[in-house]
């Protein structure tokens, strides 16, 4: 047995990277399930320049024909001659179709699109690593990539072959077709989603019937990724595609578009891996702002909604997101949409994580953000003001806090009178929140109090409603000691609100005592 | 009113809504019911974590809203909140609705929950229709028959939804809806869904099917599964995806109880060896996990033929299976089948595959092995094995990783019982104690808890010849993290030991390590002495305990000090 270091006898977590250099091999993976018996060998045919024209065509579907071979490339001595011949012969169908016009007659479209469909649509195999993780792992290569790659090849000389003929190649090329080719974006080839990329492209633009189809399901891979498997390798590419599909949209927009941007596009912004295709999305975003600037309301609130709590990685792609969308904006739309938008920034400029203030900070940079920040000074300065003179004093990061200064300065030179009415107000308004907080204090104070009445009311309600009593009986169960004191608060409010105590009544006073929950405890 | 207080912050928000029934109890049923549920269904555009709350909470309402007579007011926020987008929310909203279904009086069942069933399974959003997919099986029993055939139809319709979410509920409750009918529309309208679903164009759709093939096989006379069901349960053996394939293996055991011992034979042994030799690992490994159920559950008088003609040869491949998940999964069960087979078919068949899978490469494999031990113990005995077993225990010991080690150790006391002290003593006993003084504390732990069980199972005296010295001695290494175990060993094994070797033996040499001069020892000299107090007689704890733990409690070091008054304290030496 190999000695063993003690470090790694501690350690028994060895490094990512370490274990990744043991894999030596390239992984690589390839689903074949097949029904066909193990493959006969191939012999060579003639070349097809060679060939009189006259039996060109017969040829030229018997090549088809023979590409419809599927080899195993796990096992990568198996069959060699063979492979050998597919792939040449490959090579010349695809240097047939790219340079010959008049080679696509109606009778060979069923024999190109059995030769395609044959070698492409498989079952992707169990990804290699049940973790995958697509922003540190290596993808697992399609194994049959060298057979593979030249059949895209030739599908796509096929589509862009002047003589292609929509109207005949539809019949093939379905609906069918097209949700086989959807579900291959899930490979974990990129070079494979990059030709799927095109082609799919190609085929929207080429079959106008099945637009409407495609759009669909691409709405449903989305949503499925989103709140079912939250796995999909090809959702950056899929989102390409969108971006310039959504650039051609006809105004105004119909229903179906607008409930895609809001229903899908929005929530998008909520899975795991948006770092793998968040540029693409925030195009396709703004090219629905641009289409249609009366979303930017809807957009923005949805964007808040699904605001990143923990992630700040996210967040920062976030307020860039923002920034792509403020550059578009109409002083209109930017109007109605500031306050909740400015609350968001104010929380952000006072990140204490330093890329997120940063970003949000370098909004101050943006010449167009500016000038609509200068235009509704009066509302952006009271929300910003706070979280900037707070973190001007109190920010760890040097950097943070000199940015901070110059857009104080800024902020400043917009409108003096209301930035010196803030400054000096700001202690004023600290102390006052200080006494809220006393207030609260207090009042929580009365409030734990009043519990001892509060439980004698429970006991006496719960003999009238033995199923209640359980159901009590179940949440105590439920909460530990720590939220004991939670419920005995919350119970106190509830109750507290019942009884028309005098200290509650007042809304504010009720709202204070809610919000000051005892879970800082 | 002050309803309101109860929804501003998120956390607080939280809070209050998993306190619902506390406010609901305090505005009182009428209330309740005029204020708080209207104010709660039009308040539902919050963040998913306070509507999963809601939902939740909604589900235990009924005696809140004044009992079944009102449970229908419950309807309309549970409504809205099984259309929302969150999964987890949608979900928790139609849990809350099938169990608050049995509240219903049959006649509000069709007054007000049946129309709600149906809003639902024509929403525009897929949402919706999802969630009405549960929602079929808990009123269908319940309603009358014009109803009934309303409900199937909805089913129906749903089966053939344009969006595959909806496809994918419906075939997730195929089976439960297939439950609730009469036998005459399971053959009828059941069986054409179950076909049609079986072949959709989605293999996230097919493998639910198969799923809802368990159930459905259940309920159909065993005359009529042969056509109706097994054409499709065949196809979905041997379909191109792999997900359903695995499927089929994940359910191998129910599917086989539900068609019954001639389609066992029949049908299922060839489909089972497919899927044995299946070329994605995914589909082999969940295939090798039911090996031993399978060959369990197959019928009693040609069992062994069956398994010796059909099964064995596959698993013998896959001991040598390229895949580690594969063969780790086989090792967990393959043991399993020695009883099944019997002595003599055990040591000429399975015993070389026992032992192939001790020398595996992946340790893992042989843990499984090794954990599984018992079932061979029982019919061919331990001693068949205990050649090769010592090389895979040693080197499983000596593991990199210590999760590996850990995992070893805990199969020791196991080990130790079947092998006996003999045995153990040559062989093994040498490895115990290595653990003691390994890097990782959950090892020194374990190795700890380990010699307690040891000394549970062979006795005190065993403890006192062999381990108790080397226990003992390692109170005098350089190294203070070795002393420390000294004494967690000390703390583990006093009570087996019995207060002669305690006394006698362990006293002298905790009393000793007081004066170390490392504090965590010393504390842990304080804490050890508070453990074994009770097994001592009160002369040693008056004469010896009492005045080391005073002068303890004097020490510099304030943790000492803490611990040694700790002590003193619960041995009531004060």
């Amino acid at each position: 047995m190999s000695a063993i270091s003690a470090s790694e006898k501690v350690d028994g977590f060895t490094r990512k990277s370490m274990r990744k250099a043991q894999k030596q091999r390239k992984s690589q993976g390839s689903s074949q399930y097949r029904t066909q018996s193990a493959p006969v060998e191939l012999s060579p045919l003639p070349q097809l320049k060679d060939a009189p024209s006259t039996e060109q065509q017969e040829l030229f579907t018997k090549k088809l024909q023979q590409c419809c071979m599927l080899f195993d490339f796990l096992d990568s001595v198996m069959d060699l001659k063979s492979k050998e011949i597919k792939r040449a012969t490959l090579n010349e169908l695809v240097d047939y179709v790219s340079t010959n016009r008049g080679v696509l007659v109606e009778s060979t479209y069923p024999e190109i699109t059995n030769m395609i469909c044959t070698n492409i649509f498989r079952t992707l195999p169990p990804s290699d690593n049940p973790d995958f993780d697509p922003e540190e792992d290596e993808p697992t290569l399609e194994a049959s990539w060298p057979h593979v790659q030249l059949v895209y090849e030739f599908l796509l000389r096929f589509l862009e072959n002047p003589d292609f003929q929509p109207s005949i190649a539809k019949r093939h090329i379905d609906q069918k077709f097209v949700l086989q080719l959807l579900e291959l974006f899930d490979s974990e080839d990129p070079r494979e989603r990059d030709f799927l990329k095109t082609i799919l492209h190609r085929i929207y633009g080429k079959f106008l019937g099945l637009r409407a189809f495609i759009r669909k399901q691409i709405n449903n891979i989305f949503l499925r990724f989103i709140y079912e498997t939250e796995h999909f390798n090809g959702v950056a590419e899929l989102l390409e595609i969108l971006g310039s599909i959504i650039n051609g949209f006809a105004l105004p927009l119909k229903a179906e578009h607008k409930q895609f941007l809001m229903k899908v596009l929005i929530p998008l912004h909520t899975a795991k891996g948006l770092a793998l295709f968040h540029a693409q999305l925030a195009y396709c975003v703004v090219q629905f702002l641009e289409k249609d600037p009366t979303l930017t309301e809807p957009v923005i609130r949805g964007l808040l909604k699904f605001w990143p709590k923990t992630c700040s990685q996210k967040e920062v792609m976030f307020l860039g997101e923002i920034e792509e969308i403020l550059d578009v904006i109409e002083p209109t739309q930017f109007k109605k949409i500031q306050e909740p938008l400015f609350k968001q920034i104010s929380k952000c400029v006072a990140n204490p994580h330093f890329q997120v203030a940063e970003r949000a900070l370098y909004f101050w940079n943006n010449e167009y953000i500016l000038s609509l920040i200068e235009e509704n000074i009066d509302k952006v300065l009271p929300i910003m003001f706070g979280s900037l003179y707070r973190i001007s004093k109190e920010h760890w990061n040097p950097t943070i806090v000199a940015l901070v200064y110059n857009v104080l300065k800024t902020l400043m030179e917009m409108n003096c009178t209301l930035f010196d009415e803030l400054t000096s107000s700001y202690k004023a308004d600290r102390q006052q929140e200080k006494k809220k907080e006393q207030e609260r204090d207090e009042l929580w104070k009365k409030l734990d109090e009043l519990r001892l009445s509060n439980t004698n009311l429970f006991q006496n309600n719960s003999r009238g409603l033995p199923c209640v009593q359980n159901n009590n009986n179940n949440n105590n169960n439920n909460n530990n000691s720590n939220n004991d004191n939670q419920d005995k608060s919350a119970e106190a409010a509830a109750v507290a609100t019942d009884n028309k105590d005098p200290e509650v009544k007042d809304p504010d006073v009720s709202v204070a005592a809610s919000e000051s929950t005892p879970c800082a405890k | 009113m002050n309803v309101k207080v109860a929804i501003l912050s998120i956390q607080l928000r939280l809070n209050s809504i998993k306190k619902l029934s506390t406010i609901a109890l305090a505005l009182g049923v009428e209330r309740t019911r005029t204020e708080l549920l209207p104010f709660l269904t039009d308040t539902i555009y919050d963040e998913d974590e306070v509507l999963l709350a809601l939902a939740e909470q909604l589900g235990n309402f009924t005696m809140l809203v004044g009992g079944p007579e009102y449970v229908h007011c419950l309807l309309p926020p549970l409504e809205s909140l099984a259309t929302v987008e969150e999964t987890v929310v949608r979900d928790k909203a139609v849990e809350s609705l099938r169990k608050i279904s049995q509240e219903h009086s049959p006649v509000d069942l069709e007054v007000h929950f049946e129309p709600l069933v149906k809003r639902l399974a024509s929403g525009d959003w897929f949402t919706s229709r999802t969630s009405a997919c549960g929602l079929f099986s808990v009123c269908y029993p319940r309603v009358s028959s014009t109803v009934k055939a309303e409900i199937r139809q909805h089913f129906r319709t749903l089966c053939s939804d344009d969006t595959p979410m909806v496809r994918r509920a419906a075939a997730s409750k195929l089976g439960e809806f297939a439950k609730v009918l009469e036998l005459d529309y399971v053959k009828s309208d059941i069986i054409s869904l179950f076909t049609a679903l079986a072949s959709d164009e989605q293999d996230s759709v097919r493998l639910l099917a198969v799923e809802a093939c368990v159930s459905i096989a259940t309920l159909l006379p065993q005359e009529d599964l042969e056509t109706l069901v097994m054409p499709t349960l065949r196809q979905a053996a041997e379909d191109k995806s792999w997900r359903v394939r695995y499927m089929v293996a994940d359910k191998f055991s129910e599917l086989q109880k539900a068609v019954g011992p001639e389609i066992t034979k029949n049908d299922l042994v060839p489909a089972f060896q497919n899927l044995l030799k299946d070329c994605e690992a995914e589909v082999r490994a969940a295939a090798a996990n039911k090996v031993k159920e399978f060959c369990e559950n197959l019928p009693e008088d040609n069992r062994e033929q069956i398994i010796m003609t059909h099964i064995l040869p596959c698993v013998k491949e896959l001991v040598s299976d390229t895949n580690q998940h594969v063969k780790s999964a086989l090792a967990s069960v393959i043991m399993g089948l020695s009883t099944i087979l019997g002595k003599d078919n055990t040591i000429e068949h399975l015993l070389p595959l026992f032992l192939a899978q001790l020398k595996d490469e992946c340790p893992e494999v042989r843990l499984n092995i090794i954990s599984n031990l018992d079932c061979v113990n029982e019919v061919i005995g331990i001693r068949q094995l205990s050649q090769s077993l010592l090389p895979a225990i040693v080197e499983l010991a000596e593991d990199a990783k210590w999760r590996v080690r850990l995992a070893i150790i805990e199969y020791m006391p196991l080990l130790a019982g079947q092998l006996g002290v003999e045995f153990f003593d040559e062989k093994l006993n040498t490895l115990c104690m290595a653990w003691l003084i390994d890097h990782v504390y959950a090892i020194r732990e374990a190795a700890t808890c380990n010699l307690m069980k040891l000394v549970e199972k062979f006795g005190a005296e065993w403890a006192q010849n062999t381990i108790v010295p080397k226990v003992l001695g390692m109170a005098n290494d350089p190294n203070y993290l070795h002393r420390m175990t000294t004494l967690f060993c000390i703390n583990a094994l006093s009570e087996a030991c019995g207060q002669d070797i305690t006394t006698k033996q362990m006293l002298p040499v905790v009393l000793k390590m007081s004066n170390d001069q490392v504090a965590n020892v010393r504390f842990n000299v304080a804490k050890s002495l508070q453990k074994i107090g009770p097994v001592l007689d009160s002369n040693a704890l008056q004469t010896e305990v009492k005045p080391v733990l005073e002068k303890l409690a004097t020490d510099t070091d304030m943790d000492v000090k803490y611990f040694a008054q700790e002590a003193i304290s619960v041995l009531a030496l004060a």
